[in-house]
């Protein structure tokens, strides 16, 4: 009796601290990671999860914890008690008018500008509501419900549709940051609806457009008047970097990540290579590389400056000090932090425009340093590193150090140009004193 | 040559002034042998009530001004006075020289602001000596209490000096009202009541005391004065910019007295000495440095310091050249090139640069409509607005018509320093109706020449009521001046209609200054005791509300925001902020750049966008606004709002006035201009 409560207690006790170490040892196997990765799926039907289930293997096989739930599902939720429950969310759900539970559009919102990542794919169905969302990214689908894409010109050459929507597409944003070093050399199947990208959004960016011949229509009907989109302007696949870092993929097309697109052959209209798989596969497993972040994550750490030949770091410099600034920089690879290395990064000493610009220089193990003159002008500078590559995620550090003048002792004590004035002033007095002593006594 | 003549002269020409200068010696001293036993216990009496009546005075005039303490609590008023406590504080922790080098990175960023070399020590200094006075005597005080009764103690030694200034000038009658009336001007108690931190707490006594001892210097003619009176220069120099008063007003005096034919050498030996000395002195003071020789405020110092060598030439060539007709031709000679020499220079000093411009602050004291045009930023403080006669009335009462009686009374009795006394009240006069400020500096002036207007009036009377058993006995006794005589020369002709006249009149006297009592205190208590950062306002049913938001909100700020968070505020509230809030303020009180305050201005008035870029250069976190609708406060930014649009104005063209206003005027209601309604505020 008295050996099973203590075994129980044991266990109790093993399971109580294996529960308190739970987060600590979760923490221990993300640490570097910069992103989690559990990732909320939300689908029209379940059926979808079985059609395109070679791309949500991908992903697993990656680590991530998918989470299947029905876009109706009252139960779906982004968040309790103020903290996120999904680190990603992939919205495979075109056609539902509204999100079941407490999630909406402004939820949905919130949740990339807390810095987390989406994938959304549209279809010829998509609803207002998905509308809605890809316009708030800085995307407009083609208003027209029925109009889809079609290339006369760059389809794929396919036995049983004759329409030319399905259309086989390469021209990929050149970027190997977002689409992986290996060139993808088998055009990608695409069938659905084409967007453009809004003028005044910067921060969205085109990583598949359309062929200059493709425009966006009804295919069953006759054309009366000029389609609104045509030619390369129509993006087939757009991703968003926010100024937060969270990444957005946009794409009107939901057949795109389909099994039956992963697995077909794939041979472009007028040429005469045919690939045996279509680079849907490829494409769509970079992309998302990118989307969650495997790749093109930047972190600067370490940021320090000193006087050249201390160590230390000061509350205060003085004006035409000399001293060193470096930092760290490094890229994640995926599974661990790796130097980054580039010959372009600049630090800026900053008082309302910067004073001293200087490109720092790397030792290639993620070590940036330089070091330059404090300008000859006091008041509050900043170190400011502003950095915005092509795919990686923006560096933008800023530290601030109060320059001031010199102190009262600082000044050169004698000056040779003020020589005269000295030896004036000596000579003045020695004089006086000896007319004084001249005047006083010489009676 | 001045080292060398200087004693020979000093010593023949202080000859003189003994004898007119203490007229009562003699007489004093007769008195003293004559009635040997009833005289000393007169003389013993006097001098008692003198010193407990000076006593009195000296604490009523730190009682008065603690009015605002018993109404609301120890703590500093206003804007300025939390800049000096800030800095005292700082002084106070990390010593002189810490405080003489600190570069304050919390104000003005991103400029920030070199604190050491852009203020008036003078205050912070006193008061930290104080403090570490009393911290010896082990008297374990809080810095804030310090400041807080700085000026009060100060006011108090005012009023000790003005008794040494009214007898140094008249007589100890005089001094003595003068310290009673200084003690409760209401005109000075505006600036110096308990809380009330600021450079003219302090620099009213270094004032005072600096003319004290020049008019001493000149009418002993004696070195250690003038070196005393530099010193209080000094002093005045490092405690507050007004000294630029002292160091006009001092030569235009001895202009006046050369003009006068009053040249002497005792003037010579002042002067010199004082302006030599004051300023080597007042160039220590980093705030002042090369100004003193440089710019234009200082110019008529130096210009009289070398006139004055001129006359010292030629009264000395007069001396040795016997023809008057030679030395009349030698006189018209140098003079013309003395003069041309000194037009020249000046001239091309100021053409080359060398010599700065007068400062805007100057000009729009002589010229009032100046700085309305020029230079918003000056006419945009209330304080520099140019006074109403309402407020002369009421910082002054009974002194207003005291003051020329008392003009009446120097004039008859013209001496040096009657002169300066004159001279002292009149500029001041003016400057105080140019400034609201400045009767600040006109109080002690006024005080001073309707004392001697009191004392005299009532001496007169007194004697012309003791005239007839007395009559002898007062004329020795009293007998200093040839007005007196005057009086007492007529009062004998038509004796009995006089002496009840005299009687009514006295009760007026006592009347009036009775009702002066009252009025200032009355002043004091309601309207000068208000620290302006807590608001008292009386409630429906006659109950007191306080309104304690000021505090309240920095107290937030200092809670509730990262401690390196920027707060764009309208410079009134920058010292206050920075202060209370301990945060990074973008413009503050000290208003030395006006591009970044027409910045502020420009980013207040510009629609939200624009303004919202204007703030991102600024890398502003927060911005505080102050709004008084609700409880009718009425000196809040949507007030002050017009002078943003007028500052912003001046130094970018794109902000016009005339589109904040519907058909020239102003209006906050939902009639307002467009812009108005739309812009950040």
């Amino acid at each position: 009796m008295a050996t099973a409560t203590a075994r129980s207690a044991v266990l109790l006790l093993a399971l109580i601290s294996f529960l308190l170490l739970l987060p600590f040892l979760a923490a221990a196997l993300s640490v570097d990671s910069p992103k989690g990765r559990r990732v909320l799926v939300l689908l029209d039907d379940l059926a979808t999860k079985s059609s395109h289930s070679l791309y949500f293997r991908s992903l697993q096989s990656r680590g991530y914890d998918l989470d299947f739930k029905l876009a109706d599902d009252p139960k779906i939720g982004l968040q309790r008690y103020g903290q996120y429950l999904y680190d990603g969310l992939i919205l495979f759900c075109p056609a539902t008018e509204r999100f079941g539970g407490s999630l909406d559009q402004a939820a949905i919102l919130d949740f990339v500008d807390s810095g987390h990542d989406l994938i959304i794919a549209a279809d010829a169905s998509a609803s207002d509501l998905i509308r809605e969302i890809a316009t708030e990214c800085g995307v407009d689908f083609d208003e027209d419900p029925l109009a889809v894409v079609v290339d006369h010109i760059g389809y794929a050459v396919s036995d049983t549709e004759g329409d030319h929507t399905l259309i086989a597409a390469d021209d990929f944003i050149d970027s190997s940051v977002i689409l992986g070093d290996k060139k993808i050399e088998a055009p990608v199947l695409f069938q659905g609806i084409g967007h453009s990208l809004n003028p005044s959004n910067n921060l969205v960016l085109k990583v598949l457009a359309a062929s200059p011949s493709a425009y966006s229509a009804n295919p069953k009907s006759k054309l009366s008047n000029p389609p609104s989109l045509t030619g390369s302007a129509i993006s087939l696949v757009s991703v968003v970097q926010a100024r937060n870092n969270a990444r957005v993929l946009i794409t009107g097309s939901l057949s795109l990540f389909s099994n039956r697109l992963f697995r077909s052959s794939v041979q472009k209209a007028g040429s005469s290579t045919r690939h045996e798989k279509a680079g849907n596969e490829q494409f769509l497993t970079e992309i998302s590389k990118w989307i969650f972040h495997e790749r093109g994550h930047l972190k600067a750490v370490n940021v320090k400056h000193n006087l050249v030949g201390e160590a230390d770091e000061p509350a205060m410099y003085r004006i035409t000090d000399d001293l060193e600034y470096s930092v760290e920089i490094y890229e994640w690879s995926g599974s661990s932090w790796e130097p980054y290395v580039s010959d372009d990064v600049q630090v800026q000493f900053y008082m309302m425009s910067p004073y001293v610009l200087k490109t720092l220089s790397t030792d290639k193990k993620g070590v940036y340093s330089t070091s330059f003159k404090v300008p000859d002008v006091y008041g509050v500078f900043q170190f400011k590193l502003e950095y915005q590559r092509l795919g990686y995620t923006s560096l933008s550090l800023s530290k601030q150090i109060p320059v001031r003048p010199f102190r009262h002792n600082e000044y050169e004590r004698f000056i040779p140009a003020a020589y005269p004035y000295y030896g004036a002033a000596f000579s003045m007095m020695a004089g006086f004193f000896l007319f004084t002593f001249a005047h006083l006594y010489n009676k | 040559m001045v080292g060398k003549s200087e004693p020979i002269n000093g010593t023949a020409k202080s000859q003189p002034p003994p004898s007119p200068l203490s007229p009562k010696s003699p007489d004093l001293l007769s008195g003293y042998f004559s009635f040997k036993s009833l005289k000393l216990k007169t003389k013993q009496q006097e001098l008692l009530i003198r010193v407990s009546i000076l006593c009195l005075v000296y604490i009523l005039a730190f009682v008065t001004r603690l009015f605002s303490v018993l109404r609301y609590e120890s703590m500093i008023h206003e804007f300025d006075p939390y800049f000096n406590y800030r800095t005292t504080l700082f002084l106070t922790e990390k010593g002189f020289y810490e405080f003489w080098n600190w570069f304050d990175s919390e104000s003005w960023y991103p400029l920030g602001r070199i604190i050491g070399g852009t203020l008036y020590p003078g205050l912070m200094v006193t008061a930290a000596l104080l403090y570490w006075g009393l911290r010896f005597l082990r008297f374990a005080v809080h810095i804030r209490e310090v400041c807080v009764l700085t000026a009060p103690f100060f006011a108090s030694n005012t009023t000790i000096l003005a008794y040494f200034f009214g007898k140094e000038i008249w007589d100890t009658g005089a001094g003595l009202v003068a310290a009673a009336l200084i003690a409760i001007c209401p005109g000075y108690i505006s600036r110096s009541v308990a809380g009330s931190y600021d450079n003219e707490g302090v620099a009213i006594f270094a004032l005072l005391l600096t003319f004290y001892l020049f008019v001493k210097a000149v009418n002993t003619g004696s070195l250690s004065w003038g070196l005393a009176s530099a010193f209080g220069y000094f002093y005045m120099v490092s405690a507050w910019g007004g000294y630029v008063f002292i160091i006009n007003l001092v030569p235009l005096y001895v202009l006046v007295l050369l003009i006068t034919g009053r040249y002497s050498m005792r003037l010579y030996v002042a002067y010199n000495c004082m302006y030599i000395l004051g300023m080597l002195l007042a160039m220590q003071i980093r705030f002042v440095g090369f100004q003193h020789v440089q710019s234009g405020e200082h110019m008529a110092a130096m210009g009289v310091f070398f006139l004055m060598q001129v006359f010292y030439l030629l009264d000395w060539l007069k001396h040795l050249l016997s023809d008057t007709k030679l030395f009349q031709a030698f006189l018209r000679m140098t003079v013309t090139s003395a003069v041309g020499v000194g037009a020249v220079a000046l001239g091309v000093g100021t053409a080359s640069g060398y010599i700065s411009p007068w400062t805007g602050r100057f000009y729009s004291l002589l010229d009032p409509t100046y700085a309305k045009d020029h230079i918003p930023i000056i006419a945009s403080v209330s304080e520099h607005q140019p006074t109403a006669w309402s407020s002369f009335m009421f910082d002054f009462q009974i002194l207003l018509f005291l003051f020329p009686a008392g003009l009446y009374f120097c004039f008859k009795r013209l001496s040096d320093a009657t002169i300066f006394i004159v001279m002292y009240g009149l500029t001041s006069m003016y400057f105080a109706g140019v400034m609201v400020r400045l009767i600040l500096v006109a109080t002690p002036a006024v005080c001073l020449i309707s004392a001697i207007a009191v004392s005299a009036t009532i001496k007169n009377l007194t004697l012309l009521l003791r005239a007839k058993t007395k009559a002898p006995q007062s004329a020795s006794g009293k007998g200093g001046s040839s007005g007196k005589a005057a009086s007492k020369g007529s009062l004998d002709q038509s004796q009995p209609f006089q002496k009840n006249g005299a009687i009514a009149l006295l009760f007026g006297a006592f009347y009036l200054l009775s009702k002066y009592v009252t009025h200032c205190t009355w002043v004091t208590s309601e309207a000068y005791s208000s620290p302006s950062i807590v608001l008292a306002a009386r409630g429906a049913h006659g109950n007191r509300v306080i309104f304690d938001d000021y505090r309240e909100a920095y107290f937030w700020l200092r809670q509730n925001t990262p401690p390196d968070a920027k707060v764009m505020s309208w410079w009134d509230y920058g010292y206050q902020i920075t202060a209370m809030g301990n945060r990074t303020v973008i413009v503050d009180n000290n208003t030395w750049n006006n591009t970044h305050i027409a910045t502020v201005g420009r980013a207040m008035s510009s629609y939200e966008d624009e303004a919202y870029e204007i703030m991102r250069s600024l890398d502003v976190d927060y911005v505080l606004v102050v709004f008084g609708g609700v409880t009718g406060y009425s000196s809040d930014d949507i007030n002050k709002f017009l002078w943003m649009v007028r500052i912003g104005g001046g130094v970018f063209p794109v902000i016009k006035e005339p589109d904040y206003l519907v058909n020239g005027e102003y209006r906050v209601d939902k009639g307002a201009a467009p812009k108005m309604l739309n812009c950040l505020m």
